[in-house]
């Protein structure tokens, strides 16, 4: 079985994202999400290594209309294990998680992540106690967490294991005062430069 | 030394909380913050989110500005060294970040592990680039935590406000145990 390609799938599961909010993890998952489309409604990384579900689980509170996905990679998401127990007792029906799982921490040189060697993040999220878990690994399974992605059904989880390709860098504006402001603006309308 | 329960700090905060419109309140618990964090959970218009390490709360409350809520952070100043790389996403993108931190390694300190951390509070948190408060008696925690609050919002950035050890008070553990003579 051919392993899933990483900007194909987040150009899937970003197609049918509406109105719904985005943030991206450091490195490839950014590049990812800022391919299939820069956004204002989309808060890509670049750094804060460990804290994207935390940030989603702050918007999801504070937006509890809206959907929020966090797409993010396995070395971000092993370095803020801790965040799985803290949202699964929050458990925002809003907030979905998704983790981009190449087994590589790929900015630095493809050296293994835990992942590589067994570690199943969607079974931590699950014995955390967040509602919906997924292990994904074929495109069958990709359709299937698509339809529950944007649902509102409960905090989701879902490691999606992809192809570790060495793909070219699309890089999101840089300046986080921007990508703040601009996301603000896009979510709470012009008066939100008065908060 | 004061008594906790006498303090009426923690109500007066709670109240600047409120008044604030303050929704997010993340926690990892000390002692000194023990009434505060009660007041915080018995209000309605507030969330109150326990945090497994305090540097998912500088990632929360930076999501929760994104979304439009305030939010503040309470830790013991052993939490501080937790946040320093964190703390980039406040400084970097300049989201509001008021932390109400109860030191240890302070005043009294019976605990010789809270020393390195507490004595070096300050230190790591300026060269992070945040603006330091603090506060040594209880009559000041209220104003400077006002203050706080005002920065944090007004000017887009980390703000920590230190109570002191002398405002809480230094755990005895010799009154906690019952093999060692006082």
């Amino acid at each position: 079985m051919s392993k899933l390609l990483r900007r194909e799938l987040v150009k899937e599961l970003l197609a049918g994202r509406g109105d719904a909010l985005v943030i991206a993890g450091l490195g490839a998952p950014a590049w990812d999400v800022t391919n299939a489309g820069d956004h204002a409604l989309n808060f890509p990384l670049w750094g804060a290594m460990g804290g994207a579900a935390m940030i989603g689980l702050g918007l999801a509170l504070a937006q509890p209309k809206k959907k929020v996905l966090v797409i993010t990679g396995d070395g971000e998401m092993l370095m803020g294990l801790g965040a799985l127990a803290t949202i699964a007792v929050q458990a925002p029906r809003n907030l979905s998680i998704v983790v981009l799982d190449n087994e590589r921490y790929g900015e630095t040189g493809m050296q293994e992540t835990h992942t590589a060697h067994g570690v199943d993040l969607a079974r931590m999220a699950k014995a955390a106690g967040i509602a919906q878990t997924f292990m994904v690994r074929s495109q069958t399974e990709v359709s299937r967490l698509n339809k529950r992605l944007y649902a509102g059904a409960g905090s989701l989880f879902a490691q999606i294991k992809v192809d570790p390709e060495k793909l070219p860098l699309v890089l999101p504006p840089r300046d986080g005062a921007l990508l703040k402001n601009r996301f603000r603006a896009a979510l709470l309308g012009a008066d939100a430069a008065h908060q | 030394m004061k008594n906790i329960a006498e303090s009426t700090w923690p109500d007066e905060v709670h109240g600047l909380l409120k008044a604030a419109q303050v929704r997010q309140v993340a926690i990892v618990p000390d002692a000194g913050h023990a009434r505060l964090i009660k007041l915080c959970e018995k209000d309605k218009s507030m969330r109150v989110v326990r945090l497994t390490t305090e540097e998912e709360g500088v990632a929360q409350l930076a999501g929760a500005w994104l979304g439009g809520e305030k939010g503040v952070l309470l830790m013991q100043s052993s939490g501080v060294g937790n946040c320093i790389n964190m703390l980039t996403l406040s400084i970097a993108c300049q989201f509001p970040l008021p932390m109400l931190i109860t030191m240890r390694g302070d005043h009294g300190e019976f605990n010789p592990a809270q020393i390195p951390m507490g004595n070096a509070t300050q230190a790591v948190l300026e060269a992070m680039g945040v603006i330091v408060k603090r506060a040594d008696k209880a009559e000041d925690v209220t104003e400077m935590a006002s203050s706080t609050l005002r920065l944090a919002y007004n000017t887009y950035r980390p703000v920590a406000l230190l109570i002191g050890q002398r405002v809480s008070g230094a755990k005895d553990f010799r009154k906690l145990t019952r093999s060692v003579p006082l």
